[in-house]
């Protein structure tokens, strides 16, 4: 099957080369690269299904990739309702699934 | 609450919104230039195909190269640009209000850009919500921003440019493009991206929409159907093909709810996307000192949205007091030039009409406020 990262590009050449790091998915490791969306990093491993929604429980996962739709919400180092197509990987990130609609954090709850 | 004052407030860091901040702060002004993103650009980065149209706009130049001589112009002209800055409310007194990495702020400016651009379409049909449906520009995205393919095999909806050129990036980048289909009966887009991807050997399936996506959480099949006179599905035209993602490429909606907020007053114009804000020449709303440009004007092309920018700039800048009359009637005379060679030919003829008549209906809006003095 081969990769799905772009490594070579007849347009836009090689892929910059990025440090690999290491985050987990609901408890399970998962090489990223550093900075990248954390959508991609997903996709990049063959990840669709981000969360489920609150009354029927489907799967959903990329739709706009820029943030707007909110399809790509997920739990991210606790924090609920994050996009992650716009959330760049950090070293050591905690990625979890969301089902349902998460609370809205309040001003004082941990980040 | 923090407030910052500025002379001209440039919503959106896109094509538009970095030509209008250029010219404006170019001028002399003091421009702020707000985007929600973490980097300027809009959706200059993700084009990596060679712009069409004269030398003067920038033909033959891939649309990321030209994102990023717009940047390092942006960075010269002294526009301060505020990232990671969402702008959630606008008041026609032309207060914003923004949200940036949890601190909310006020910016009071005596001008006001709006270029907001557009958001993509979506086409509802049985399982388009599975992951693998997404949007032909989430798709380009991934592809020719993050270097990631969404998928493998691949379904496009629409025939318009879009769903012409990023099938074909979709290739370049090394997935495989199963079928291309448009529920209308002819090619949307220009016959020189149709011919590429033909070329390739992606069939096209004309008067042909999609009907179903399925798969067990995700997408591994698609059926299609012929569709009649009235864009209905036709019973027994049915057929399946394998695929893990469908891009949509159904068309672009301006993202006028600022506009709207603001009491920007609207006409509705199907072909330009819904909506849009009328304005004069000089992209002036109806409301005083707020302009718009780009695809929130109407959805056009890269091309066109960094003419408005200009033209929406420099008005600005003059307005302030920074450029003379001559001047101003100088740089705006050209700029209409390059729009008015922009809206030329087969396919720019139809939006230069538009064009025209979202400028009248601002001249009819001027006038019936004067009838009603």
């Amino acid at each position: 099957m081969g990769t799905l990262r772009i490594e070579n590009h007849p347009v836009l050449g090689p892929a910059q080369a990025g440090r690999t790091v290491v985050i987990t998915l609901d408890g399970q490791p998962l090489e990223a690269v550093e900075g990248e969306p954390v959508a991609a990093a997903l996709a990049a491993a063959g990840i669709r299904a981000f969360r489920t929604t609150a009354v029927r429980s489907e799967p959903r996962g990329i739709f706009c990739a820029i943030g707007r739709c909110t399809d790509c919400m997920m739990v991210v180092d606790g924090v609920p309702n994050t996009r992650v197509c716009v959330t760049p990987v950090r070293e050591g990130m905690k990625l979890e699934r969301q089902h349902g609609l998460a609370p809205v954090r309040k001003p004082g709850d941990p980040a | 609450m923090r407030n910052i004052a500025a002379e001209v407030a440039v919503i959106g860091a896109g094509s538009a919104g970095l030509c209008a901040a250029c010219q404006a702060a170019g001028a002399g002004a003091k421009v702020l230039v707000l985007d929600e993103n973490r980097l300027p650009g809009g959706q200059l980065f993700k084009q990596i195909h060679k712009f069409f149209g004269s030398s003067e706009h920038q033909a033959g130049v891939r649309g990321y190269e030209i994102g990023k001589s717009l940047l390092d112009k942006a960075a010269a002209s002294g526009a301060e640009i505020l990232l990671e800055s969402v702008v959630y409310g606008l008041r026609s007194d032309r207060t914003l209000g923004v949200v940036r990495r949890g601190e909310h702020f006020t910016v009071e400016a005596k001008k006001v850009v709006i270029a907001t651009g557009a958001v993509e379409n979506y086409l509802p049909f049985e399982g388009s919500t599975l992951p693998g449906v997404m949007g032909a520009g989430a798709a380009q995205t991934m592809i020719n921003v993050n270097r990631v393919l969404p998928g493998r095999k691949v379904v496009m909806v629409g025939s318009g440019n879009v769903g012409l050129i990023v099938s074909y990036q979709l290739m370049q980048a090394g997935a495989d493009v199963v079928l291309l289909c448009d529920a209308a009966e002819k090619i949307g887009g220009y016959g020189v991206h149709a011919g590429k991807i033909r070329r390739a050997g992606v069939p096209i399936a004309l008067s042909t929409t999609v009907v179903k996506a399925e798969g067990d959480g995700e997408v591994s099949s698609v059926t299609l159907a012929k569709v009649d006179g009235r864009f209905q599905p036709v019973a027994g035209t049915e057929f399946t093909v394998g695929a893990d993602t469908v891009c949509l490429a159904v068309g672009l909606s301006p993202m006028t709810e600022l506009a709207w907020m603001a009491g920007c007053e609207f006409t509705f114009l199907p072909a330009f996307g819904g909506h849009v804000p009328i304005h004069g020449d000089d992209m002036q709303t109806t409301l005083e000192g707020v302009y718009a440009a780009g695809d929130i004007t109407g959805v056009e092309e890269a091309s066109t949205a960094m003419e408005e920018g200009n033209l929406a700039g420099v008005s600005a800048a003059a307005a302030l007091g920074y450029l003379s009359e001559t001047e101003a009637e100088e740089r705006t005379a050209r700029i209409r030039n390059r729009l008015d060679g922009l809206r030329s030919g087969p396919f720019g003829i139809g939006r230069k009409k538009l064009k025209d008549a979202q400028v009248l209906a601002m001249r009819e809006f001027k006038r019936e406020g004067e009838d009603s003095l």
